[in-house]
């Protein structure tokens, strides 16, 4: 049952009805959200490691530089009810790094400098649903947004497009990460709004 | 800015906590937005709009909403920016504009709960004008600095600058004395802060921050 708010008319979208999720409105900025300060690492220490498979993997920012690379449009949705369409980044997919990887895992949980987790399944790892993006807008991505690299998931909202990351430990279930300790849905499915605890 | 008290039935909220406003137009269209709580807990939850003016929900809720009117409401919500005052380590809050409001319900639950921890509040502000909360933010008993950044009263002896080294140098606590932080404010304000303690010696993990992007 829903409360009419008196006298509230709004501000309808100009934006395809079928590309924004419940919830969400239409921003042309790039809002920057964080829980806290912007970590920032040399390209030279950097490094994306992949544990929990038959033997660790480790990729240096040169080795995953010569990977296979793709330009990626997509549409994000950040938790806070922005949504941002046509988002154009470059990276590697996340299928490509697992390849590299003998595992059967059913989740992972992506690590990231400062400290910052967030788990996903393997299923909305793989498939091309998922990349280590290190561009944004043809440009290197700028700290503030999670570079050097960050985890782009885009089918998700955006806490799960881990900023800063440094690999992926992959499990056997389903754990946890930061937001999903403080409040926030274990999978975040923004069409099926799933925000928060409970969703 | 407007203050809205809210008569809600919930089992109350942690000081930084937020709450998510829906409201639903005749025709069924939604919107939501999240504000943060101003209030302390225990008291009836309030939260401070800044009116936006090319926002859709924030010119709402400050011109046309009056007494006893109805909206949705979700939460509380948020785990991590929260003080409860369990901890005895100093709390330095640090405020841009209108990210004063989640640390004023810091203050407000410091003062309720008679809290000995040493907590001080950094509030940079375009102008006087512009401070909110502040005949009460001086009476609280904590530690209160202004920046008031475009102009200042006549006779002001406060900062009158963007925060920078030198000011929190001068206002923070000594990073030895290993302090929680808390900063809230647009995204630029949240770096500069951050930043600037990172490079005082404060440890990146006890800062915390929560950036207002102008949701509208």
């Amino acid at each position: 049952m829903n409360i009419i708010s008196r006298g509230f008319r709004g501000r309808r979208q100009d934006g395809p009805p079928d590309r924004v999720p419940p919830g969400q409105y239409l921003t042309d900025d790039f809002p920057v959200l964080s829980a806290g300060p912007t970590p920032h690492t040399l390209l030279d220490e950097w490094t994306f490691d992949i544990r929990g498979g038959a033997a660790p993997m480790r990729f240096t920012w040169e080795e995953l530089q010569a990977l296979p690379s793709e330009e990626i449009t997509k549409d994000i949705h950040c938790v806070t009810k922005w949504s941002k369409l046509d988002t154009v980044w470059r990276g590697i997919s996340v299928d490509t790094l697992l390849d590299a990887v003998e595992h059967d895992a059913g989740y992972a949980v992506a690590f990231c400098d400062g400290g910052y987790t967030t788990n996903l399944p393997i299923e909305d790892l793989t498939d091309g649903k998922a990349w280590v993006a290190y561009e944004y807008d043809g440009e290197p991505l700028e700290a503030e947004h999670g570079g050097p690299a960050r985890l782009l998931v885009p089918h998700l909202y955006f806490w799960k497009s881990a900023k800063w990351v440094r690999g992926l430990a992959l499990r056997d279930e389903d754990e946890p990460g930061f937001w999903e300790q403080n409040g926030y849905h274990l999978r975040g499915d923004p069409w099926l709004e799933q925000r928060y605890w409970g969703d | 800015m407007k203050t809205l008290e809210l008569d809600v039935d919930w089992d109350g909220h942690r000081a930084g906590q937020h709450l998510d406003v829906r409201l639903t137009a005749e025709d069924g269209y939604q919107a939501q937005r999240s504000y943060s709580i101003a209030s302390a807990p225990g008291e009836r939850p309030a939260i401070t709009i800044e009116r936006l003016e090319d926002g859709e929900v924030s010119p709402y809720l400050v011109d046309e909403l009056r007494e006893g009117d109805r909206f949705e409401v979700r939460g509380p919500i948020g785990g991590y920016f929260v003080w409860d005052g369990d901890e005895p380590d100093p709390v330095l809050l640090v405020a841009g504009g209108s990210g004063v409001v989640p640390l004023a319900a810091m203050a407000r639950h410091w003062k309720r709960v008679g809290s000995s921890v040493p907590m001080r509040l950094l509030y940079s502000a375009r102008s006087w004008d512009e401070v909110i909360y502040r005949d009460e933010l001086d009476r609280l008993g904590i530690g209160v600095t202004y920046t008031l950044t475009r102009e200042q009263p006549e006779r002001w002896q406060g900062y009158s600058r963007r925060i920078d080294d030198e000011l929190l140098s001068e206002v923070a606590f000594p990073a030895s004395e290993n302090p929680r932080v808390y900063v809230c404010g647009s995204t630029h304000f949240v770096d500069a802060a951050a930043d600037g303690l990172v490079r005082l010696g404060y440890e990146p993990a006890t800062i915390r921050t929560e950036r207002f992007g102008a949701t509208g």
